[in-house]
């Protein structure tokens, strides 16, 4: 009977679940993860403000890292192919996630995006986020790491009113640092932010327009690469649920 | 505004539940959130009582139970501020979140005449 709120009704039961809401969500996202471990990927989650500039820094690392690295990437946009269409002249195969009205990607668009996508081949995989500040950050897509793109022109605050956001980054980008002279802008102000809402705060400047960091960015990510004896064969033999 | 999302995947939840104790009417769901979450607890509120209706939780209550933020060293486990330096005073380490990024779905009440 209800001990709960002591109606008394003998018919009210309560039924302990406590378990994530997103648990369906997580699931999805830890298949997706075994995918991406099994295909030796580096699978990362790009975020950030509309206009950022997450594009343009994957223009800038397919342009430094030549061919020393395959890259591809997915991107979730709401109405267009734009983005994909500029990584795909820029060298990087890539794909569009078309979101409609939904303001962030799940684990769930992903893997149907993964299913048509030639990823075998490539080395790192970006997922490129709908920009977008809040909702992104919820939803584990099966990344390696979370990456979240910051423009100067954004203000030093962001970290400290998106607290949410910044604080399941692994590595913040802070782009667009070749506008600096021109702003009122104080890059130890967001250091600062960062410190107090990310555990373990990395941040890189950097600038798709004169390549500034950009190299130390292809660092990092080369770095988090999985070592070459750990890639095996994809296959599909295990359980596999399409929507 | 993921909320209407998340409410989504809560009513399915529920409808799972009610599905195998042979339930029928929600009277209440209690769910855990935490403030740094990333779920505002307003927009919550409106999408579960828009989409609430016509489904199991049709004139259910939703009942919110907030969870402040807490860090503290992972090895020392000393607390760190909320709006501090995420790093632990005495030995430097980064600080862990222990709670405060919650979304959970707690207890459903039901009329569950099978239970």
């Amino acid at each position: 009977m209800c001990e709960t709120c002591g109606c008394g009704d003998p018919e009210i039961v309560p039924i302990e679940v406590q378990e994530r809401i997103l648990s369906d969500n997580d699931a999805q996202a830890a298949h997706n993860r075994s995918h991406f471990e099994a295909l030796g990927l580096l699978a990362i989650n790009l975020m950030g403000s509309p206009g950022a500039g997450k594009t343009a820094v994957l223009e800038a690392s397919a342009k430094a890292a030549g061919g020393r690295l395959k890259l591809g990437a997915v991107s979730g946009d709401l109405a267009t192919e734009r983005d994909a269409d500029r990584l795909n002249a820029s060298g990087i195969v890539s794909a569009t996630i078309t979101t409609g009205s939904a303001c962030h990607l799940d684990a769930r668009l992903v893997h149907r995006a993964l299913h048509d996508f030639p990823a075998g081949d490539r080395d790192i995989f970006f997922i490129e986020n709908v920009g977008n500040l809040v909702c992104p950050a919820i939803y584990d897509l099966g990344q390696a790491a979370n990456v979240v793109a910051l423009s100067v022109t954004e203000g030093e605050d962001k970290p400290l009113k998106y607290p949410v956001m910044f604080q399941k980054a692994d590595l913040v980008l802070l782009t667009k640092v070749d506008l600096i002279p021109h702003l009122d802008f104080d890059v130890a102000a967001v250091e600062d932010g960062l410190a107090r809402v990310m555990p373990e705060a990395r941040m890189l400047k950097v600038s798709a327009k004169t390549g500034e960091g950009i190299d130390a960015w292809l660092q990092w990510l080369e770095e988090r690469r999985p070592a070459e004896g750990h890639r095996h064969e994809h296959s599909h033999g295990h359980h596999h649920e399409h929507h | 505004m993921h909320e209407y999302s998340i409410v989504a995947s809560l009513i399915d939840r529920v409808q799972q539940e009610a599905a195998a104790h042979g339930g029928s009417r929600v009277h209440r769901l209690h769910v855990k959130i935490g403030e740094l979450s990333g779920v505002e607890i307003d927009l919550l509120k409106t999408a579960f009582d828009t989409f609430r209706e016509r489904t199991i939780c049709d004139g259910a209550e939703l009942a919110i139970d907030t969870v402040a933020p807490a860090w503290a060293c992972p090895s020392c486990e000393r607390a760190v501020e909320r709006g501090a330096i995420l790093r632990c005073d005495a030995c430097g380490r980064p600080a862990r979140m222990i709670q405060g990024d919650e979304i959970i779905l707690q207890r459903i009440e039901m009329e569950a005449p099978n239970v």
